[in-house]
């Protein structure tokens, strides 16, 4: 029995405290990240934004959460129950098992694997099947068309963010997320690699359906694109994991080129200051430029939106490539060189 | 060479940022929004709004059934039935305005030779049910006495443009 | 290792009978899916190996590439089920034929470690997962040991790709394309002419 306990159940509790300590203030910040964005984008356009449910509409959130509880959830007859209720459930629990390998702080991680980039990777690739099934569960003209044009896009700008971090990782010479930021304890990524950040950033735009690139549900031409048949809390789980995916976007940025949990400079003021809240620092910064996007920006028109990914960032970030190796092995930077 | 700045410009983003930054700078300026229920807009003497049946000062109701905001009704919306009063004055039995077909054009108040038909300021008047909407004589005088001053008020002050 | 070895049979079942639904399902898309989960579950057996890296690039580059594409060209394809399924019985004995020398082949390789257990020897020595991750492992034998071949599977599949393109690809006539370059140099100045206009006098030049 003690065996029992000391072997599976006590680590167990421990990994559930864990990823309660990520989940409950990830969740948080994914639904104030809705009142951010409203708040932002009312501004930008000399609007007031919500302000009436609680001070400066701070419950907004909670009341929008308990109408999509309280809805009903429509199934259309023609569709294929199962997997449109399946498809909301798959991009909610895709947006936050990626949470998994982030790490906030030094060693604060719930599972720091060898492989974190590679596992963010291969999970916020995944993205696209809620999307894909979403439409074509429906069995709607405009869902199925959101879905493939999703498809399409995000296929496309995982090839060029998939260079972006092999220019990273040349850098760093390790998959692991806590090593990738403890190598820019010098220098931040992305000061030498700012065409890349700023090419992992778009294409992070994309790949999480963002304005300008928010084709999948233009809402000029599609309705909602694959959200058009949900309502309720799976039209909810949608939402969420959509915004869940910007934090995640954020946060995979900040860890790649603007040094996870480190200060700008090891100074007496600022290392003070703990890491996570660093971290948070940042991905509220990059969020705030989500939204800020979202506010500047018309859509992109498809063809300009595939031409983008494929006839500029691909080459781009393809010559990035070469280049980074290059000089890396030019100047015998690269890591592991000499050992 | 203007080849080139246009390279350099478009590589490093330039019209996206100007773009941004434009946007950024209007964060900061005052915010247009008016609160409505707290903060109403003004409205023009002329605004056409929720119909109501006027009276005379001394209680008389000004319509005489002549029915020619019945036959100016471009949406059919009005219904008019009259009959010879006591005293011997036309007056209407039935005055139904169907709200939810109505277009709020004024022409109504335009035909009217007595300024008995109007439409008042009010744009408040939602309701929950269709059936709330089609407004009878009996609602069109209440409303007439209950915005009479607001709409004696408005002639006035457009009295000289007629 | 008890929860290994049942998480380790889990995963081989489910594998398993994804596998068999991929074929067995009525509905294509059905099938994708099922060929997705069976995917995942192989990845999650890579990871019970100690094989993290292989297991993520199975879901990155099959499920998260590949088998979206599959699900793309399903999705849309209208196809007649039964006149699908129609040539099934002729085509069993070949397909139970290829499937026997798949089998063979298999149990030749793990036969031949059993009998031969030296013949392990010959490929290269692995370093232990505690003294260096298999990313690393992966990498020393790739661009070492294996190099050529590494990069000839590399040229093999550019053909393929270009061929591809080849095949496909068809100068269309009479497409009036967009020059982004241009619409991009162009500027307000060659746009647009702000012209003073004195009531009555209209404009006379420029139009």
């Amino acid at each position: 029995m003690a065996e029992f306990w000391d072997g599976y159940a006590l680590p167990g509790l421990w990994i559930a405290a864990k990823i309660g300590a990520l989940l409950i203030p990830l969740l948080l910040s994914v639904a104030y990240l809705t009142w951010f964005e409203r708040k932002v984008m009312a501004a930008m356009q000399l609007r007031m934004g919500p302000n009436v449910v609680g001070p400066w509409g701070l419950w907004q959130p909670f009341a929008d959460a308990l109408k999509m509880v309280v809805k009903e959830t429509i199934i259309p007859t023609k569709a294929n129950p199962g997997l449109f209720l399946l498809a909301p459930m798959l991009t909610f629990m895709l947006a936050i098992i990626a949470w998994a390998v982030m790490p906030v702080g030094e060693g604060l991680v719930v599972s720091n694997i060898n492989v974190g980039v590679l596992y963010l990777f291969a999970v916020s690739s995944l993205g696209v099947y809620g999307i894909v099934i979403a439409g074509w569960a429906s069995n709607s003209r405009y869902a199925f068309l959101g879905a493939l044009r999703s498809a399409a896009q995000m296929v496309s700008y995982e090839v060029s963010m998939g260079f972006v971090i092999i220019c990273v990782l040349l850098c760093v010479g390790s998959l692991n997320l806590s090593d990738i930021v403890r190598a820019q304890e010098t220098v931040w990524f992305v000061f030498p690699l700012l065409p890349m950040a700023v090419v992992f950033f778009i294409s992070a735009l994309a790949e999480t359906n963002r304005h300008p690139f928010d084709l999948p549900e233009a809402e000029s031409e599609l309705v909602a694109g694959h959200l058009t048949e949900y309502s309720a809390m799976t039209f909810g789980l949608f939402f969420l994991g959509e915004y869940a995916n910007m934090i995640l976007m954020s946060g995979m940025t900040t860890i790649l080129f603007l040094g996870g949990w480190l200060p700008p400079i090891d100074i007496a003021p600022l290392n003070w200051i703990p890491g996570p809240i660093w971290f948070v620092l940042k991905i509220c910064a990059l969020l705030f430029v989500f939204v800020w996007v979202r506010a500047t920006f018309p859509r992109y028109r498809y063809d300009q939106l595939m031409r983008l990914g494929w006839k500029v960032f691909l080459p781009l970030s393809l010559f990035w490539v070469v280049l980074t190796a290059g000089v890396l092995v030019a100047f015998g930077w690269a890591p592991g060189a000499e050992g | 060479m203007s080849a080139l700045v246009n390279v350099v410009r478009s590589m490093f983003l330039t019209e996206l940022l100007s773009g941004m930054a434009l946007t950024f700078k209007y964060m900061f300026r005052e915010r247009k929004t008016l609160n409505y229920p707290h903060e109403k807009g003004s409205l023009s003497p002329r605004f056409r709004g929720e119909h109501a049946l006027r009276r005379y000062p001394n209680g008389e109701e000004r319509c005489i059934a002549c029915k020619l905001c019945e036959a100016v009704c471009p949406a059919l919306a009005i219904t008019i039935e009259s009959e010879p009063r006591d005293d011997g004055s036309r007056r209407t039995t039935r005055y139904d305005i169907d709200m939810t077909k109505c277009i709020y054009c004024g022409l109504c108040q335009e035909a009217c030779p007595v300024d008995a038909i109007v439409e008042g300021p009010n744009f408040e008047f939602a309701t929950e049910t269709r059936e709330e909407l089609y407004y009878d004589k009996a609602k069109l005088l209440a409303n007439g006495d209950r915005w009479e001053s607001e709409i004696a008020a408005n002639l006035a002050a457009d009295a000289k443009y007629r | 290792m008890l929860i290994q070895f049942i998480v380790f049979y889990v995963f081989a079942a489910i594998v398993v009978g994804s596998a068999f639904m991929v074929i067995a399902s009525r509905n294509p898309v059905h099938s994708v899916l099922f060929l997705i989960l069976a995917f995942f579950n192989a990845a999650g057996l890579f990871v019970l190996a100690g094989a993290e890296f292989l297991a993520m690039t199975l879901v990155i580059v099959y499920v998260g590439a590949v088998a979206v594409l599959f699900l793309f060209v399903v999705m849309m394809l209208d196809i007649n089920f039964v006149r699908l399924r129609q040539g099934f019985m002729h085509y069993l004995p070949l397909g139970a034929m290829l499937g026997a020398v798949l089998l063979v082949e298999l149990l030749l390789v793990v036969g031949a470690l059993v009998v031969a257990p030296e013949v392990e020897t010959l490929a290269a020595p692995m370093p232990p997962v505690e003294q260096q991750s298999n990313t690393h492992a992966l990498g020393q034998l790739l661009y070492t040991r294996y190099m050529y071949l590494f990069q000839v599977a590399g040229m093999i599949l550019l053909v393929a790709m270009i061929g591809a393109i080849v095949l496909t690809f068809r100068v269309r006539t009479g497409v009036r394309r967009q020059s982004i370059a241009a619409q991009v140099a162009r500027t307000r100045a060659d746009a647009v002419e702000i012209k003073k206009v004195v009531s009555g006098a209209g404009v006379t030049e420029g139009i």
